[in-house]
């Protein structure tokens, strides 16, 4: 067991949300868990600057916020995808293209992978 | 008195809760509204007027800050949350305070299960996609509901054992209350998937179907099956199936089979499963 992770990480291509992750990522995911609010998601697309700011996010975390690199918010910066979703209520993205972004295909790419692609929006 | 009459095992996909506010009846969403067609219909036979929902909170109330291993409500009367795309148009979910406070008293006093117990406690998704689906709610709830939460985001999370003895205590608990309820205990979650990392999309079907197997008969082969094996066969997020053990738990060793369905349409398993305790047949 890493003791920066806390978990062996043997699944490859999976990063298990242990609370050392929580803990390296505890403002950031609490500035997503903060979008479930209405106007919380008012405040941050009328200035996404100074809501990230105010959520004391560093210069990575908001870089890789506006380039929706969601796979290293969770594999280097101790995201959430439970939290980093509720971004999707701002930006309209939904749970598939976030998986297709991690999986590094596009979201066509990846409904091409499913037995019944459903409406993505979720 | 109380008496445990039906055990439901249920997904709680996101995805459900939408196509059924929007009344979508595309083809791709008939088999999950027949699935649960008997389900409805069962817990309307049965007479059910409360119902335990084990499920997990997702970032609707709790928030890493402070993570309860395991939460009840106990109020009259629960919102509907908002999780980031408005608020579900559904009336608030009808609790029964007394009821709670009873469970409470005998889970941590006769059963030594001392979970956190929340007087108001906003309603998430884990809870919201199946209840509908289950009980008529219009203009209100005709079944009165306990919220459980479990942890199954934040690891360390609690074993599948100890998960298994919340459902014998849950049984305790609803048999000694004295005034009349009949319940049904839902656990939901799962089945398969993983949203994070390369893997993302990881689906098992055969898993799915051994567990769901496995619910039915066997549950105890369930009970010692480490997070890491969970997470390998059914993907990491997967693990929340394990909450479907504190519902079986509160059934009797044996059970009929009401029901079962299972379709893996995109990203998730979505699964239905209907069991009647024996000792209300
Ligand atoms: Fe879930």
């Amino acid at each position: 067991m890493s003791k920066e992770t806390g978990h062996s990480d043997h699944i490859p291509g999976t990063t298990v949300f242990t609370g050392q992750r929580s803990a390296k990522g505890l403002q950031l995911n609490k500035f997503a868990y903060s979008l479930r609010l209405a106007e919380n998601r008012a405040a941050f697309e009328a200035d996404p600057e100074t809501y990230m700011n105010n959520y004391k996010l560093s210069d990575w975390e908001k870089q890789k916020i506006v380039e929706k690199d969601v796979k290293a918010l969770i594999e280097e910066g101790g995201g959430s995808i439970y939290m980093l979703i509720k971004l999707g209520g701002v930006t309209g993205e939904g749970l598939a293209s976030m998986g297709a972004q991690q999986r590094g295909e596009s979201v066509e790419e990846f409904m091409k992978t499913r037995n019944v692609p459903l409406k993505q929006n979720t | 008195m109380g008496k445990i009459v039906a055990g439901i095992g249920s997904s709680h996909i996101p995805s459900i809760g939408n196509a059924y506010d929007q009344n979508d009846q595309s083809p791709e969403w008939q088999p999950c509204w027949e699935g649960y067609k008997p389900a409805k219909a069962f817990l309307k036979e049965k007479g059910v007027t409360h119902a335990i929902v084990i499920y997990n909170d997702h970032g609707t109330d709790f928030f890493y800050d402070k993570c309860p291993t395991f939460a009840m409500g106990a109020a009259d009367e629960y919102p509907i949350g908002d999780e980031g795309w408005g608020v579900r148009d559904l009336p608030p979910v009808k609790g029964d305070a007394d009821f709670s406070w009873h469970l409470a008293n005998s889970l941590i006093m006769d059963s030594e299960f001392d979970l956190t117990v929340c007087q108001e406690m906003v309603m998430d998704h884990g809870l919201l996609v199946p209840l509908p689906l289950l009980f008529d709610h219009d203009p209100e709830w005709t079944v009165k509901t306990v919220p459980l939460h479990i942890n199954v985001l934040q690891h360390p999370l609690p074993t599948p054992n100890r998960i298994w003895k919340l459902g014998h205590a849950l049984r305790k608990a609803v048999e000694s209350y004295p005034e009349d309820a009949r319940v049904a205990v839902v656990g939901t979650g799962g089945l398969s998937h993983q949203l994070n990392g390369t893997r993302f999309g990881h689906t098992n079907e055969g898993w799915d179907e051994e567990f769901l197997d496995k619910i039915e008969d066997d549950p105890e082969a369930l009970i010692d099956i480490p997070h890491d094996i969970w997470m390998e066969r059914g993907g990491a997020e997967s693990v929340e199936m394990m909450m479907w053990l504190g519902m079986r738990g509160a059934l009797t060793p044996d059970v009929n089979k009401i029901h079962r369905s299972y379709y893996m349409p995109m990203l998730t398993g979505m699964a239905v499963t209907v069991m009647e305790d024996a000792k209300a047949a």
